[in-house]
């Protein structure tokens, strides 16, 4: 069961995390594998908050998400938008390059070295129930990412904002057509997607470390979320990563001499047969 | 005479969307067969259907006899059931003789020999620029596709199917985006080509489809509404009905 | 010469796309370029083969990349294939040199042909996570299968005989120069014919236009299926020199960040000129060699740039930007 609970917990923060390179797949078709440095920067920008300047960590996370946002607007504006239309092999050369630029820039400010965090002692500890132990934190990560997985889905299906999102997605001409301001919800979408990422990585210090690899280290995971999940596909991604995130667990606890082999195995072999994705649409248009 | 090109009972389905109901077509050996019907009546869907382009939901498809249902694109192509597109697909960074040689060493069966470069292969090339001559083509033989002009283009993508040696050619809008000068010069070329070959021609302008057609079939929502005769098309009202607004040769 | 058929205009000559094969002098000179660098670099023999073989593995990437379109981010599995296959090969006793190198191509061209069903189908974006998929799949196992392959600790204990029974390896890796210069050389030419066949003039088709393809009766999987095969066994002879060169095996072979240098190395030379692999390697590790010398975060950081500029600026890469020099010299106007 803590299994599970804990792999429910990582499943979570794997979405907060993925769920913004899904959208930017699906509505922009944009290949993003920079994704990971905007998760990065947020938990960069949480520890020096925190460790230089002794901000609360529930404070801290609200600037973080903040100033994700904002580096994913300056980005999309100046740099992302000049390949929207470009083939998905340069879309990934550009973001590698970035990454690489990212990994470097983080390596001259803060080192080599796994960044430490002090997580407040109401958010520490663990306590038990019969036969579950639960950590404080881990809960914690459960009730945020949940939360915003509803506010998320609610956004989508219920304001206008979200209406023009999906309208975008599915077919942007025709969005384009009826009026509706595809570039603002572009940028608005990428900036939304950054700023959960950067959530996410501040969250993810405690679980998932924080060193200036980071974007390369997790980028597999977070292309399996969009493989598995289907792109632009919020439930989808929501499903996909706590599945990957109870298999993590599990497989790294009960049979750790295969690692995360299964979880690339079930990438790959759900792009095989389902390249939509598990909860994607179908293919047909 | 004999069908040469048949489907029985062909359907093709997204959906609920019927893009081809139960069409049954046969094409006669030597025909100049045109296929004409309103925007969306699924004429190119059944083109996409003849080469294999797309499955059928149901139906067959016959060449000289052969069920080819089954059969692959490239597999029909090599029985000679080639088409054109109505968009153009060609090679945009090979020079046109390139391109063309291209074809025809695939249809010589060469595609897979790793070791003579192209370039030995003077038969296949040699076959080319005689392609290339009939066509009035060849003073841009050595140009990049790319860089010519859309009328010319137009030119290399029935060129590309003609390397294949069809018996069975599926022309699909062929002078779809020509101005109407060059059109004329296209269709003159199409009208030159060998009797023995079998023509199936989808085209909107209708003056073009009763000079050259003597067999028209007309489609209407994925279905066959009548066929016969250019004469007996002309006068049929179902058809006026059909295109009720646009020009009929009277 | 045959005569020109009748209905040939007798001032057309077919010679351009005839003589297409033919070596350029250009490419004479380039070949001298090695060999003056045997003597000129003398003390850098540990780069040059370096180099040598990573301009092996970048020619793999181009024959399937460049020629037929099939993007991949896990080029180094077969890389890393065939590093193991020959390392493995070696320690076990079969350190013939050429011996380890066919089979290192056998058994990535092996693992090619199986996994190039993978990416018949799909959008580019599935290529790339497929590919990336199974390459980690790989470097997760090789990294797991310790008592096969000495995982994080890499393979010790290969042992290498002397090529041919004559030229040993020596500590300055002198025969390792020639040796993987000289399986260079030869692969190349085997690629530059290749890529001037009538197979590879069906490449360039499917690249520039795959659903035209099928239509003047290509089978497109068939010739998918066989250049990734072979540009699997390329990238395995690569590995294999590797092993063979370095007499050891690191797990980082089958990392995702070498597949992903060398799609950048790729794209900094010129996709779909062999000589774009060739000089993008030159020029990339040349500048990796002194440039991180210097500092190792800068240098990614200015190739992070460097990527970004050409992605957005030059996607023809250096070959490109020459052959633009190139045709503004002979022709000055």
């Amino acid at each position: 069961m803590t299994v599970v609970f804990d792999g429910i917990a990582s499943g979570l923060l794997l979405f907060l995390i993925s769920v913004g390179l899904s959208v930017t797949l699906g509505l922009m078709n944009f290949v993003n594998l920079a994704h990971g440095s905007f998760a990065m920067l947020g938990g960069y920008i949480c520890v020096i908050l925190l460790n230089r300047h002794g901000m609360p960590f529930l404070a801290a996370l609200p600037i973080v998400t903040l100033a994700s946002a904002l580096a994913g607007v300056v980005l999309e504006r100046t740099l992302y938008r000049r390949l929207y239309g470009a083939s998905h092999l340069d879309q990934v050369l550009f973001s590698i390059g970035l990454v690489f630029m990212s990994i470097s820039t983080a390596h001259y400010f803060f080192g080599a070295q796994q960044q430490p965090l002090q997580l407040p002692p109401m958010l520490s500890g663990q306590f038990n129930l019969p036969g579950v132990d639960i950590g404080v934190y881990r809960l914690f990560l459960i009730v945020v990412g949940l939360s915003i997985a509803v506010a998320l889905q609610w956004m989508i299906t219920s304001t206008r904002f979200g209406a023009q999102l999906r309208a975008a997605v599915d077919n942007p001409r025709a969005a384009r057509g009826l009026g509706i301001d595809v570039d603002r919800v572009f940028v608005l979408t990428f900036a939304l997607g950054s700023a959960l990422a950067g959530l996410g990585g501040a969250l993810g210090v405690e679980m998932l470390g924080l060193d200036p690899e980071f974007p390369v280290k997790y980028i597999v995971y977070f292309l399996i979320v969009v493989a598995v999940g289907g792109s632009g596909n919020i439930k989808g991604s929501l499903y996909a990563s706590l599945i990957i995130g109870i298999c993590d667990v599990a497989g790294k606890y009960y049979v750790p001499q295969i690692g995360a082999f299964v979880i690339y195995a079930v990438m790959v072999v759900t792009l095989i047969f389902r390249p939509q994705g598990l909860f994607g649409r179908s293919a047909a248009k | 005479m004999s069908a040469v090109l048949e489907t029985r009972n062909l359907s093709k389905r997204f959906g609920g969307f019927f893009a081809s109901n139960d069409v049954s077509l046969s094409v006669e050996q030597g025909a100049r067969h045109a296929l004409i019907g309103p925007n969306g009546a699924g004429k190119t869907t059944l083109i996409n259907l003849l080469t294999g382009f797309l499955e059928p939901s149901s139906g067959d498809v016959f060449l000289k006899g052969d069920n080819v249902t089954r059969l692959a694109q490239h597999q029909r192509v090599k029985r000679g059931l080639v088409r054109t597109f109505q968009i153009n697909r060609l090679f945009a960074e090979m020079t046109v003789l390139e391109s063309v040689t291209l074809s025809v060493c695939e249809r010589l069966g060469l595609g897979w020999k790793l070791w003579r470069p192209v370039g030995a292969h003077t038969a296949a090339i040699d076959e080319a620029a005689e392609l290339l001559a009939t066509l009035r083509l060849l003073d841009v033989a050595h140009r990049q596709t790319r860089s010519l002009a859309y009328g010319r283009q137009r030119m290399i993508e029935i060129a590309l199917a003609l390397a294949a040696r069809p018996q069975v050619l599926l022309l699909d809008e062929p002078a779809a985006g020509v101005p109407t000068d060059e059109s004329r010069e296209l269709f003159e070329t199409i009208a030159q080509l060998p009797r023995e070959m079998t023509i199936l021609l989808i085209e909107h302008d209708m003056d073009l489809v009763f000079r050259f057609a003597d067999r028209i079939s007309v489609l209407v929502g994925g279905a066959l509404l009548t066929e016969g005769v250019p004469d007996v098309i002309a006068k049929d009202p179902r058809v006026r009905e059909v295109y009720l607004g646009e020009p009929l040769d009277d | 010469m045959s005569m020109p058929p009748s209905s040939v205009d007798s001032a057309f000559s077919a010679t351009p796309l005839r003589d297409a094969s033919r070596w350029h002098p250009a490419e004479y000179a380039f070949w001298v370029l090695p060999v003056l660098a045997y003597f000129v670099f003398g003390e850098n023999l540990s780069l040059l083969s370096q180099i040598a073989i990573a301009a092996l593995f970048c020619l793999s990437l181009d024959l399937i990349l460049g020629y037929a379109g099939i993007v991949s981010l896990g080029h180094a599995a077969f890389f890393g294939v065939g590093a193991y296959a020959a390392g493995l090969l070696a320690k076990h006793g079969w350190g013939d040199p050429l011996l380890g190198l066919a089979a290192a191509a056998a058994i990535a061209a092996a693992a090619g042909f199986v996994t190039s069903f993978l990416v018949l189908r799909g959008s580019d974006l599935t290529r790339l996570m497929v590919t990336l998929g199974v390459a980690v799949m790989l470097y997760e196992g090789a990294n797991k299968a310790t008592a096969f392959t000495g995982g994080v600790d890499g393979l010790q204990g290969v042992e290498v005989k002397p090529i041919l029974g004559m030229f040993s390896f020596d500590l300055y890796g002198k025969t390792a120069y020639w040796y993987s210069l000289a399986v260079l050389f030869v692969m190349f030419w085997l690629a530059r014919r290749l890529v001037h066949s009538p197979f590879g003039l069906s490449l360039r088709g499917i690249r520039q236009n795959v659903g035209r393809m099928p239509a003047i009766g290509a089978p497109v999987n068939g010739r998918l299926v066989a250049v990734y095969t072979i540009g699997a066994a390329y990238a395995g002879v690569a590995g294999g020199l590797l092993t063979q060169t370095t007499q050891f095996v690191s797990l980082d072979v089958l990392s995702f960040s070498r597949s992903a240098e060398l799609l950048l190395i790729l794209v900094l030379g010129g996709t779909g000129r062999l000589y774009g692999a060739l000089i993008g390697t030159m020029v990339f590790m040349t500048a990796h060699h002194f440039l991180s010398g210097i500092n190792p975060q800068y240098w990614q950081f200015w190739l992070g740039a460097a990527l970004v500029l050409v992605v957005l600026f030059a996607r023809d890469g250096i070959m490109g930007l020459l052959q633009k020099l190139g045709t503004r010299w002979t022709k000055p106007a």
